[in-house]
């Protein structure tokens, strides 16, 4: 690996651009440790709330055309007990902790704790599909959105990254309110809205019926959302949404991510897609001639 | 074979062709899938009851054919509705996940308690076609919940073996644990591999006895499973994910997660929970 592979957002230097995204494989220290050893610029932890929550019965993940819709319904342990696996794991790479909470005021004291387990940054999940009055309720809403935000950044000294969600009519109005609000950074897209129904059976076939989108279906919808707010607001962006090789990944930044976040291809790839992904990165950059990621980002903003 | 996860983890509608009474509280149900017919000793399935859950189930029997079949104690909420099924009632069915067992041709000891019988027993047939040699253990509590004995005494006639049936309460067989009889093999023979699956805290034994005798293991564990490929965290143990590097483990591996081995599994939550002893 090289220099050109270093990439800095919201104050964080990454070895590599990147990252582990939220919910998959982020509620043990071991295993976040496995992902950075894996090759992962940062990690991105499941997301956590004030109180421990069992999430949904199963099925709570159901493979689609292009994709896994699921419903976990936010599992966790609670934000005190997470706040002792990560301390406790001593990970070397940057660590994002996402959380959420069913109000601002609960952001903001989920997040004061989380800030002091020593991560470095926090995402706020303003965009969960699947369970009610947090989430995409509150990430729909850019007002709401806004005063997140800001009762977060008051209580906090580490970077905000704000998690959005593509069930919006207008995702630059409610990423614009973010970072006037003052977050650092801006992560799209969360999944997307979605369900499927069993036709022998008739039954929907998530416990929770509604579930989020994701794979490689929502990725030309992630890349429309990334390329919209890149040239509205100046904030980095995370970009995230079916990417599974480093063409994905190369196509985010060329629409204006800074850096990218890999979930779901996980499950079918291995965690050997994150060294897949930086190598061809890499090797992108050195055949055309970049000298850093950095220089490819909004590129296709030119034309 | 190579057939890509997006095939294994596509759900299958799937008929319940047969249904056998094994024990009071256990049944064997026989379904129709490709895939699963092809399945490795080891593997499991994800079971889904429309309407109920959905959760991860053993093979007990993997071909010829089309054919495989899964073993189910009634335990709890899904599993008594699985019990209450008829045959031509459908489920969904995907998989194979995981690991197997890799079967060895040399001197065997092959140690089951419970339902953890269910995925030794396609092992055990393998380990026969290969003329391996086998020491059956199989433990229960009692009697009638001894899994697979007429079906290890026919598979393993063929070969050089010992089946030894062990009861906590002596009502069949060796009175006392299947552990105890495992290490007293163990004291006289060597062999070139152990195979358990098992209450953990059976398994955990096995693992301690293993690494007193320096013999190679083979333990097929069970954590609580939700996506089954990789990704949502809630099976791991230490650095692996049960269903995606397991289910089964070696012993290096399972030095390595000493801490939570035989313990520790995580609830619902994620949280670490003590596992009942």
């Amino acid at each position: 690996m090289t220099s050109r592979l270093v990439t800095k957002i919201a104050g964080l230097k990454l070895a590599n651009p990147t990252m582990l995204a939220s919910g998959i494989l982020g509620l043990s220290g071991s295993s976040l440790r496995r992902v950075l050893d894996a090759g992962a610029g940062a990690v991105v932890t499941k997301s956590v709330g004030a109180k421990p929550r069992e999430g949904y019965s199963n099925p709570t993940v159901v493979q689609v055309e292009c994709g896994l819709i699921n419903a976990l319904g936010l599992p966790n342990p609670g934000i005190d007990y997470f706040s002792e696996e990560v301390s406790g794991a001593e990970l070397r790479a940057p660590v994002i902790m996402s959380i959420y909470g069913f109000s601002s005021e609960g952001f903001a004291e989920v997040a004061s704790v989380a800030a002091k387990s020593g991560v470095d940054a926090l995402e706020l999940n303003l965009s969960c599909p699947h369970v009610e009055r947090t989430g995409a309720e509150i990430g729909h809403d850019a007002g709401l959105v806004a005063d997140v935000v800001e009762k977060v950044k008051a209580r906090v000294d580490r970077p905000v990254f704000v998690k959005l969600t593509p069930n919006v009519a207008d995702i630059v109005e409610v990423a614009k309110a973010a970072a006037d609000a003052g977050a650092d950074a801006l992560t799209a897209i969360n999944t997307v809205r979605a369900m499927t129904i069993d036709i022998e059976t008739t039954h929907p076939i998530l416990a929770n019926k509604i579930g989020g989108l994701s794979g490689a279906a929502i990725k030309p919808i992630a890349i429309r959302c990334v390329y919209e707010i890149y040239r509205e607001v100046t904030v980095p962006i995370v970009g995230c949404g079916g990417i599974s090789t480093w063409r994905d990944a190369v196509e985010f930044m060329l629409a204006g991510a800074s850096a990218i976040q890999i979930g779901t291809a996980v499950a079918f790839k291995g965690l050997e897609v994150f060294r897949s992904v930086t190598e061809g990165i890499e090797a992108y950059l050195r055949e055309k001639g970049f000298g850093s990621v950095k220089e490819i980002v909004g590129l296709a903003h030119r034309h | 074979m190579s057939v890509s996860l997006i095939d294994i983890n596509r759900l299958r509608i799937t008929k319940i062709r047969e249904i056998k009474k094994e024990s009071p509280s256990v049944k064997t149900f026989l379904f129709h899938d490709e895939l699963c017919s092809e399945a490795k000793p080891g593997q499991f399935v994800m079971v889904w009851i429309p309407g109920v859950d959905e959760v991860p189930m053993s093979l007990s029997a993997i071909g010829p054919d089309e054919r495989f079949s899964i073993t189910v104690a009634k335990v709890g909420e899904a599993t008594a509705a699985l019990h209450k099924r008829e045959i031509g009632d459908v489920l969904g069915i995907r998989g194979p996940y995981g690991n197997s067992f890799a079967p060895v041709s040399g001197n065997t000891m092959v140690v089951g308690g419970g339902t953890g019988l269910v995925p030794l027993a396609p092992l055990t047939e393998e380990l026969a076609e290969l003329h391996a040699s086998v020491v059956f253990i199989a433990g229960a509590k009692t009697q009638n919940e001894l899994l697979f004995l007429d079906r290890m005494t026919t598979t393993l006639s063929r070969i050089d073996e010992r089946i030894i049936a062990v009861t906590e309460d002596g009502s069949h067989g060796v009175e006392g644990l299947a552990t105890d009889v495992a290490e007293q093999t163990l004291e006289k023979e060597r062999f070139d591999m152990l195979y358990t699956c098992g209450p953990e805290e059976m398994m955990y034994k096995l693992f301690l006895l293993a690494e007193r005798y320096e013999t190679p293991i083979q333990a097929s564990l069970e954590r609580l499973m939700r996506c089954a490929v990789g990704i949502c965290g809630s099976c791991v143990i230490g650095k692996f994910r049960v269903c995606r590097d397991g289910p089964v483990f070696s012993l290096n591996q399972l030095s390595e997660v000493k801490e939570e081995f035989g313990r520790f599994g995580r609830g619902s939550t994620g949280k670490r929970v003590r596992i009942p002893s």
